[in-house]
């Protein structure tokens, strides 16, 4: 029996993200920057961004907004965030984006695949599978 | 392991928080198929016991979607699986397990742009099913290797044939794993890791 057949395709324009600036280093996290659209403002986050609190919620926050500064009292990525509190990413991006402005919360930006991937980011993921 | 609660909020037990030294993380895609395994593959290397991000996709996604075109416009719930494992103290590895069909890809910013790289998973019963996934990877750049889940009813063929199959060149590994094993879901990491420190050795060469 024969398996059936695929067709190879080709790469299109690179969308790579632009490479980020030297992350993990140093007190302040990327700038994180809001994106008008018709979808309304919103802070460029992604999944496996990590967010955690800068001070205690407000006495005049609401709900959503205590429960997410409560929940990253340490970090945790915006993908958690959405499951624990059992809401869409798209709204947990647009709570973090107010809680952002208000720097309530910080946002720790991941790293993401570059043109020229960082061999020692690699290295380090190796050896952590391994210890698996 | 009262996790649950009424009276409390919902969050992680105590032993899936992050150490507050972790500064950064990277993801890993796992791509495939319905009932191909992608949560079976998450659940069994995650350090935390795996969580679900939803998404809901209503008409406000059509414009974005090219391909939506014949669907209904009622919203749509799309889930995706996803676990974590610690690196070091300040790097976290997340992995996701994302349903095959590009229009859900757009749900979540950068899902694959950002990743390090896919596991495109397959089922030889359903070969088919992963051809067009393999073509999105490739149109977009995202470096991939393929998983071969072997379910016992499932025929088996050799990697050669596989390979000729999936039209896949010499240099992306095809393995085949079970992915219920955390050392073999484990090993399927490592090749990809393999594989991009490979394709970052012979871009610095060039």
């Amino acid at each position: 029996m024969t398996p059936p057949q695929r067709q190879r395709r080709q790469p299109k324009q690179q969308p790579l993200a632009p490479p980020p600036a030297k992350e993990g280093e140093g007190p302040n996290p990327e700038r994180l920057y809001v994106i008008g659209g018709e979808a309304g403002d919103r802070a460029a986050l992604d999944l496996v961004t990590l967010i955690v609190a800068r001070a205690d919620p407000a006495p005049c926050a609401t709900p959503e907004q205590e429960a997410l500064i409560r929940l990253c009292a340490g970090p945790l990525s915006v993908a958690e965030l959405s499951a624990y509190l059992d809401l869409p990413f798209s709204m947990v991006t647009v709570l973090l984006t107010e809680l952002l402005t208000e720097r309530l919360v910080q946002a720790r930006a991941p790293i993401v695949r570059q043109e020229i991937p960082d061999r020692n980011l690699l290295e380090a993921v190796m050896h952590g599978l391994q210890r698996l | 392991m009262d996790f649950k609660g009424s009276d409390t909020l919902p969050g992680p037990r105590t032993e899936d928080r992050l150490p507050h030294t972790a500064q950064a993380a990277v993801k890993i895609v796992i791509v495939g198929g319905f009932g191909v395994g992608k949560t079976t593959m998450v659940g069994s290397v995650s350090e935390i016991r795996p969580l679900t991000t939803e998404e809901t996709m209503t008409q406000a996604g059509v414009g974005v979607d090219d391909n939506y075109g014949s669907e209904t416009k009622t919203a749509t719930t799309v889930a995706m699986d996803f676990g974590r494992i610690s690196i070091t103290e300040q790097l976290v590895l997340y992995l996701f397990g994302t349903p095959g069909q590009e229009r859900f890809w757009f749900l979540w910013n950068g899902l694959f742009e950002g990743a390090l790289g896919a596991v495109v998973l397959v089922d030889t019963r359903r070969l088919e099913v992963s051809f067009d996934v393999m073509g999105r990877l490739e149109e977009r750049g995202v470096p991939f290797v393929v998983a071969v889940n072997t379910f016992p009813d499932a025929p088996h063929y050799p990697v050669a044939e596989l390979r000729t199959a999936l039209d896949l060149p010499e240099d992306i590994p095809i393995v085949e794993c079970d992915v219920r094993r955390r050392a073999s879901s484990r090993d399927v990491l490592m090749t990809l890791m393999r594989f991009l420190h490979s394709l970052a050795m012979s871009g610095a060469l060039t």
